[in-house]
């Protein structure tokens, strides 16, 4: 097997030859977003015309670079030249860039998005400078949009697995384990626990089979950086999953997704595949003495299959229903097994930590919460997409220069936040800075980054029902406060959407909530009540038009209540509930 | 598929076939739908002969998640997010209008056996919404060439016709 330096070495002649071989450099957008906005026609466009011309460039996919309001997006680099990128190309617009831009000189500048590289361009401005770029921190989401996910050598030219050549051949497990506890690295599933710490557990439990189980079920609607990443880059995930098994003693990782995401699972297997055959994984790793193993594991649909617990049912092939704890997965997880799970962003951000220093990732961020926040914005947004700022810009400086305000729309009234679990924010909260504990503080958790934005048009009493509905479609059953509560609060909630309120409901939803907290065995119960809760705090006054005035706040038609049946009848005024308090 | 061959084995392919590591229950089940697209009834059965497990384990397994069926699908399978950005992007008018082009009342197939109509809680794309899925490909406001939800629902209604006339 080659060392790092071989590899290394390879990996920067093969990238000498794209850049500098003269021929020009193509690059396709092709993570979900762009897909669904059409890039595999758009690439398909741009091969049928390189080749009616007879022009030989170098053409690849790259991931999401994030910028999903300007999907699919396309980037041109000829020999010697800058990066230019250009946005929504499609076919027809692509076929027309190979013409004037490849083929000819014109760079076409009024289509042009921006431009990195040396060669300074007239007319196109440089990435760097747009407002959605420059305050970004890019550390997990490093190479996503630049790099081929399905070309190990382009993450190798990148520094990739540099990380881990320094871990397993001149740092102890305790070295790398003391520098992510440095870091103050939390985790980014949702539940920010210190991923130092939860290491810790897992070095002291006995070996040797120990698992490192790495958390791609992403079900939150509104998010897809998880996803984003595996389809971006692939080893940065995988790489960081090894340096976490060196820290813990592990042998084996586990990377969980859910089954019919093509992109994430195919190119995740490939990642695999590359990094086995240059031993980057398996027995004895770039000459050292540490051994490890890396599988992909399917899951159904099911949400629930992304708590801890539930996903180590899931892997086992059961139901995907929590468990109870103690024991804690560190002592008893997978098989039975000492395991420790993580979620793919944390996971991202661990080689960067061990090449530069836990202290390095300290310096950025707030006090509380270190690091960057990997944010997807959507909805009424005129930039949606997946950015990675520092923690401490404020919610609303995220959503005014980064997503560029609202649209369509005057003003935004809404935001919904980690999550269906997480709560919605009103416009008295957007100064809150982005960060674990103040978000928290103010009713919304940060949870795995989605930020739904909404306008001036939402009734937040409808999209409350939206959420409920999803979380009583989700609930896995096991816990009764859970299946029974929420099915209980979507009937409230329809009632009072429908002007048919009853003057204790809200109190009642109180009440099932609290029960929820309590006798629920994962978050899905325990948090169930979080959206109620932080709606009735902001935006009391939309509950009220419906309770008190029988009217939409928005002064719109109420649309068709929609929920999909799973194991309940729809609520009909004909069947009252007898209610006692 | 080739032709004559008996369900059966084609089950037994799907499980002997699978190129997961870790052969589970679920794993043989995930096989299985990616094979035929359903889960037949005699599949249980194979699974849990194959996987050493019990009838009642394999049943309670497919049916928890939502994802298996257990008769086959339409010719072609549609379908809708209903996640909150798409809910507010104007998911609502799209479902509605498929499932009034499909004579539908709520997610299933049409009589013709042509389409299958599923809800989907979230598709990953968000920053596309509303985005729907055709046979695994998903579909926004630009693949479709339109301007927003509302442009979207006609869109919809006009593409879930022609899957069911088989014009497309």
């Amino acid at each position: 097997m080659p060392n790092y330096e071989e590899l290394h070495q390879e990996a920067q002649t093969r990238l000498l030859e794209l850049e500098g071989g003269g021929k020009p450099w193509i690059r396709v957008g092709s993570a979900i977003c762009c897909e669904a906005a059409g890039a595999d026609e758009t690439l398909k466009a741009i091969h049928a015309e390189l080749e009616t011309r007879g022009i030989e460039a170098n053409v690849n996919i790259v991931g999401c670079l994030g910028l999903c309001y300007a999907a699919p997006l396309v980037d041109l680099q000829k020999p010697g030249g800058s990066r230019v990128f250009y946005g929504n190309v499609t076919p027809e617009k692509a076929a027309e860039l190979v013409e004037s831009c490849v083929a000819g000189d014109d760079l076409r500048p009024d289509w042009a998005l921006a431009y990195t590289g040396r060669v300074t361009l007239d007319g196109i401005p440089r990435l760097d400078d747009l407002p959605v770029w420059n305050k970004q921190v890019r550390i997990a989401l490093r190479n996503c949009g630049h790099i081929d996910p399905l070309d190990i050598y382009q993450y190798i030219a990148q520094g990739g697995y540099a990380a881990l050549d320094k871990a397993v051949n001149r740092m102890t497990p305790e070295e790398v384990l003391k520098e992510v506890q440095d870091s103050g690295l939390r985790g980014r599933g949702g539940a920010a626990f210190p991923t130092g710490t939860k290491w810790g557990f897992l070095a002291r439990s006995p070996g040797p089979v120990k698992y490192i189980l790495c958390n791609c079920e992403e079900g939150d609607p509104g998010a897809y950086n998880d996803k984003g990443i595996l389809e971006s880059d692939p080893h940065s995930l995988i790489e960081g999953t090894i340096l976490a098994g060196y820290a813990t003693g592990s042998s084996n990782g586990v990377v969980f997704i859910r089954h019919g995401h093509e992109g994430p699972i195919h190119r995740t297997e490939r990642a695999i595949e590359q990094a086995y055959e240059l031993g980057l994984l398996g027995d004895n790793i770039l000459g050292s003495d540490f051994s490890f193993h890396v599988e992909v594991s399917l899951t159904g649909d099911s949400y629930v299959a992304g708590e801890e617990t539930a996903l180590m049912e899931s892997i086992e092939g059961n139901r995907a229903m929590p468990r109870a704890r103690p024991p804690f997965p560190a002592a008893s997880g997978v098989w039975r097994l000492p395991s420790n799970i993580n979620n793919i962003k944390s996971l991202a951000y661990v080689s960067e930590i061990v090449s530069r220093g836990g202290e390095w990732f300290a310096g950025i961020g707030t006090e509380g919460s270190k690091g960057t926040a990997i944010l997807c914005l959507s909805g009424h947004i005129k930039r949606p997409g997946m950015y990675e700022i520092p923690m401490g810009l404020t919610i609303r400086d995220v959503l005014e220069e980064v997503g560029g305000g609202v649209s369509p729309g005057e003003r935004i009234k809404v935001l919904q936040t980690g999550g269906p679990l997480g709560g919605v924010l009103g416009d008295e909260a957007f100064d809150v800075r982005i960060d674990f504990d103040e978000m928290s503080r103010a009713s919304a958790i940060l949870g795995s980054g989605g930020i739904i934005v909404g306008n001036e048009t939402v009734d937040v009493v409808d999209l409350i029902r939206v959420l409920i509905a999803f979380n009583q479609y989700e609930s896995c059953g096991k816990c009764f406060p859970c299946r029974l509560g929420n099915t209980h609060m979507l009937e409230i909630l329809e009632r009072i959407y429908e002007h048919e309120a009853r003057p204790a409901d809200l109190q009642l939803m109180e009440r099932i909530g609290n029960n929820m907290r309590m006798g629920s065995l994962c978050g899905h119960g325990q948090l169930g009540y979080n959206p109620v809760s932080s709606a009735l705090k902001y935006f009391g006054e939309d509950f009220a038009a419906h309770m008190e005035e029988g009217r939409s706040p928005t002064g719109q038609s109420m649309t068709p209540v929609f929920t999909p049946q799973r194991t309940r009848s729809r609520w009909t005024s004909a069947q009252p509930l007898e209610l006692r308090f | 598929m080739a032709s004559g061959e008996s369900l059966r084995e084609r089950i037994s392919g799907a499980l002997a076939g699978q190129s997961a590591r870790t052969v589970t229950v679920l794993s043989s089940l995930l096989a299985i739908e990616d094979e035929l697209g359903y889960i037949p009834p005699p599949a249980i059965e194979q699974v849990a002969e194959f996987t050493g497990s019990t009838i009642n384990d394999v049943w309670g397994v497919a049916s928890f998640y939502t994802n298996f069926r257990f008769t086959p699908p339409g010719e072609h399978v549609v379908e809708l997010c209903w996640g909150p950005t798409c809910h507010l992007l104007g998911a609502q008018q799209i479902i509605q209008a498929a499932l009034q082009t499909l004579g539908l009342n709520e997610e299933g197939d049409t009589a013709d056996g042509k389409v299958s109509l599923k809800y989907n809680t979230c598709l990953g794309a968000c920053p596309q919404g509303p985005v729907i899925s055709v046979d695994h490909k998903i579909l926004s406001p630009q693949s479709l060439g339109v301007n927003g939800g509302a442009a979207m629902s006609e869109r919809v209604a006009e593409l879930v016709s022609r899957l069911r006339n088989g014009t497309s």
